[in-house]
């Protein structure tokens, strides 16, 4: 086991005091140092939110990119170096809004990396608009008369793109998202959460306790049994399930390409000597 | 000697197999070749043609008259039949009475052996037209069906046949092998310089005329042990390529202008974390969609300025297809070296056009990725350590032992941490600023002049217009006294040569193919040093030396 305090996950943040924030980097670096991963060994990516800034509050390497565009950085490395762990992490306007046709395209590819959404169905950092996720119901500065489109449902969206590993948590209940995240990580392949945190500063609707009234546990649930999860998915309203909604074995990115077996391309390093067999056929 | 033959029809009809067949085979009869696209953006039908010149002297651009036109359709024959030469012939399946055209029945011969090989019967009687033999023809033809052998007899057969069909006219003959020589195109020449240069990542979205250097990436993936990756959309595959960088991968993409307008925050992303990236903009005319297939050179001041705010960046124009590869090959080292984006300004006539090159030399060429050695880091690894020259020792994530390597889009310390305070802002954007300062010491090409030593005139160039400037001058050269300036180097600046050419005197003459003289704009806003003269083309049309030297005369007499 990796000593807790090696991710330093107690640094001084630009968080609000009470936001989910906090109880999800300390489940996450729970889960890091019970996995007894050392800090160089995982690369985190994100985007741009307050959710985004995590890298700079936990010890990790870290690719704190645009907004919207965590997950294509995110596709390098797996081909870098398959022996890093990869994390992706962003809230639910970057992950799903900006860069949503990301998301959509590394379903498909099913790369090895835990995609972690915190999700608290507000925009935080610019001070409270809604988000694809924000219910119909609420009203901000900017949807003065509530929301003009349906919420997204992404649990619903990557269970129905058969994502390779799909679940929900909430901050509420740390054991449990500690438990999804070590199972994301023990899974082969794309695997999403979507995290339920409240914003107690913008998101007046969605708040603690209206989590933990919404929120239950998944019993008996096969999360192998397609149509069984695509049933357990569509439940969003006055009970959400939380807990792993799909999974099932796929073939991997890496593994759609033969040739690469587990070479790790940061150590290619040819000389242009050993290249110069290209010239011929332009001879 | 100067022979120009125009391969026309309609899409689908197989005019790449044929000028591929030509182009190889005059290549092994000892020729220079440079032959050109002229491609509609549709899969079948309209009207494309390509044109492949060949000469016993080195050729850099396309020519007006056609000496030998293959009219595929009989669209073709109208379309052409004004720019042939007196001495030209039409090869055409239409029944003429001018002494012009050649009639040969290449549908009704084909169809004998293989209807789907009109093309082939073609360009047997091509070489018997101009007095060639067939063996090097059949070579190139075997080698191009290599992965298609069951169509390789039929082909053989159907090229004897047009061979015999028709009566030679013109005597060209065989110069012998010449070593020391290669033909490609300027989108394969960037890709041979990336992948020399120990490219090992490669993200792009498909999009014209960029795609031949996914395509050819993509064609050595397997061999070379790489990986390709075609990205949902541009904004992903930069993302992407930054990505590979970071994690320790030479990485690249390429696109067009409205896909490097997708990539604009990307690129800016690149400067502020200091990634080094390595950008081909194979350019055609825009705003928006534009031309799809056709050429231009009006992304310059957009690729300068390519996203918000201040960053060193570098932009490189290679001027033909060798060029191509060394400047590419170049990219990579300068973008390691300085942790900055560097991107590559082609276009459409460079990048479809195939030239008749030296063999690339490898002799000079060496891999240099500036990446930090492991024992040089004592404490805490700071990406963003404040250095003289602005370059902070970079690694990547995995490489030092019980250290992390973060990076950050937001203004950063040197830990890579967010802050907002002004004085670490400044203190960042002068360190930036600084690796710049010494990239123009150290690593900045001067444009390269060739020409007289007094010229009244000198044509100023960047990129693909180099070439048939270069022949105008020739051909003018008994009636003016013109020099040439050729920027490889576009941003920064390079100003000594071009300083020094202007205190001697000479007037300067822009060719560009924009509408509003780009460069000409940016060397004065830079120097403001004036042009004398702009020529400009904007039609989607690459230019020709004949063309460009009418216009010049009739530029500098108004």
């Amino acid at each position: 086991m990796t000593e807790l305090k090696t991710y330093e996950a107690d640094r001084e943040t630009a968080w609000c005091p009470g936001c989910g924030n906090f109880p999800l980097r300390t489940a996450l670096a729970e889960a890091l140092s019970e996995m007894d991963l050392k800090p160089e060994e995982v690369t985190m990516y994100t985007g741009i939110g307050q959710a985004a800034k995590m890298p700079h509050y936990i010890k990790v390497n870290g690719f704190n990119g645009l907004h919207g565009r965590s997950l294509p950085p995110a596709v390098a490395m797996k081909v870098a170096n398959p022996e890093m762990t990869v994390i992706v992490e962003s809230g639910d306007g970057c992950s799903y809004g900006e860069g949503g046709n990301h998301i959509l395209h590394n379903i498909r590819r099913n790369l090895d990396i835990v995609h972690l959404v915190h999700d608290n169905q507000i925009y935080g950092l610019t001070k409270g608009q809604a988000s694809p996720t924000s219910g119909p119901e609420i009203k901000t500065g900017v949807q003065t008369h509530g929301v003009n489109a349906e919420p997204f449902n992404p649990v619903r969206f990557a269970v129905g793109m058969k994502a390779s590993f799909v679940a929900r948590s909430t901050v509420g209940d740390r054991d449990h998202l500690k438990k999804m995240i070590k199972a994301a990580k023990a899974h082969k392949g794309y695997a999403l959460i979507d995290i339920f945190q409240p914003c107690v500063s913008f998101n007046k609707i969605n708040t603690y306790q209206w989590y933990n009234k919404h929120v239950y546990k998944l019993e008996d649930h096969d999360p192998s049994d397609y149509e069984a999860a695509v049933k357990v998915a569509d439940e969003f309203g006055e009970k959400i399930p939380i807990g792993i909604i799909y999974q099932a074995g796929k073939p991997s990115f890496r593994d759609r390409i033969p040739y690469l077996k587990d070479k790790a391309l940061v150590d290619r390093r040819p000389k242009v000597e050993e290249l110069e067999f290209l010239i011929e056929e332009f001879k | 000697m100067d022979f120009n033959i125009v391969i026309a029809g309609e899409a689908g009809q197989g005019l790449k197999t044929v000028e591929s067949l030509l182009t190889k085979t005059f290549s092994r009869h000892g020729y220079y070749l440079f032959s050109t696209k002229d491609y509609m953006s549709r899969i079948r039908g309209g009207h494309n043609f390509m044109q492949v010149r060949i000469s016993d002297e080195k050729v850099e651009g396309p020519t007006e008259e056609i000496d030998l036109l293959l009219a595929l359709n009989e669209e073709s024959v109208e379309i052409h039949q004004n720019e042939m030469s007196e001495r030209g012939v039409i090869i055409t399946s239409l029944e003429s009475d001018s002494d012009q055209v050649i009639t040969i029945d290449a549908k009704s011969i084909a169809k004998e052996v293989n209807p789907r090989a009109v093309n082939t019967v073609f360009v047997g009687a091509a070489f018997k037209i101009m007095g060639l033999p067939t063996q090097e023809a059949k070579k190139a033809l075997k080698e191009h069906f290599a992965k298609k052998e069951s169509v390789i007899e039929d082909n053989l057969t159907l090229l004897d046949k047009g061979y015999e069909a028709v009566k030679e006219v013109f005597e060209l003959e065989d110069l012998g092998a010449k070593e020391g020589r290669m033909i490609i195109d300027g989108n394969s020449a960037v890709g041979l310089g990336a992948a020399l240069a120990g490219l090992s990542f490669y993200a792009a979205y498909p999009m014209s005329p960029s795609t031949g250097i996914l395509t050819y990436l993509a064609g050595k993936q397997e061999e070379l042990g790489i990986v390709v990756e075609q990205a949902e959309d541009e904004i992903a595959a930069i993302n992407m390529a930054i990505g590979g960088t970071y994690s320790g991968m030479r990485s690249m993409t390429g696109t067009s202008g409205g896909g490097l307008a997708l990539m604009a925050e990307g690129v800016g992303l690149a400067g502020i974390t200091e990634t080094p990236i390595v950008i081909a903009d194979v350019q055609r005319p825009g705003p928006a969609t534009g031309l799809p297939t056709r050429t231009g050179q009006g992304d310059l001041l957009f690729a300068v300025n390519i996203a918000q705010d201040e960053f060193p960046l570098m932009v490189i124009a290679p001027k033909d297809q060798e060029d191509a590869v060394y400047q590419t090959f170049r990219a990579f080292n300068l973008a390691d070296k300085y942790q900055i984006p560097v991107i590559i300004l082609s276009d459409q006539f460079l990048g479809d056009s195939s030239k008749t090159i030296s063999e690339i030399d490898i002799s000079g060429l060496e891999i240099n990725r500036h990446l930090m050695d492991a024992v040089e880091v004592e404490g805490e690894y700071k990406r963003y350590k404040y250095t003289e020259d602005g370059i902070s020792p970079r690694a990547y994530p995995g490489q030092l032992k019980d250290q992390v390597v973060l990076l950050d889009s937001d203004e950063h310390d040197e830990f890579a941490h967010i802050v907002e305070d002004g004085e670490t802002r400044n203190k960042m954007v002068e360190k930036r600023a600084r690796k710049m300062e010494k990239l123009k010491e150290e690593d900045l090409l001067e444009a390269e002049y060739s020409g007289p030593e007094d010229p009244d005139y000198i044509i100023v160039n960047w990129g693909s217009t180099a070439g048939p400037s270069n022949e105008a001058r020739k051909i003018l050269a008994d009636e003016f006294k013109i020099g040439q300036l050729i920027f490889n180097d576009v941003w920064p600046l390079p100003e000594k040569m071009l300083k020094e050419k202007v205190e001697a005197g000479a007037e300067l003459v822009f060719v560009e193919n924009n509408s509003t003289a780009q460069f000409a704009k940016l060397i004065r806003s830079e120097t403001g040093i004036k042009a004398d003269y702009n020529i400009l083309k904007y039609d989607g049309r690459p230019f020709s030396g004949l063309e460009l030297a009418r216009r010049f005369k009739e530029e500098v007499s108004k």
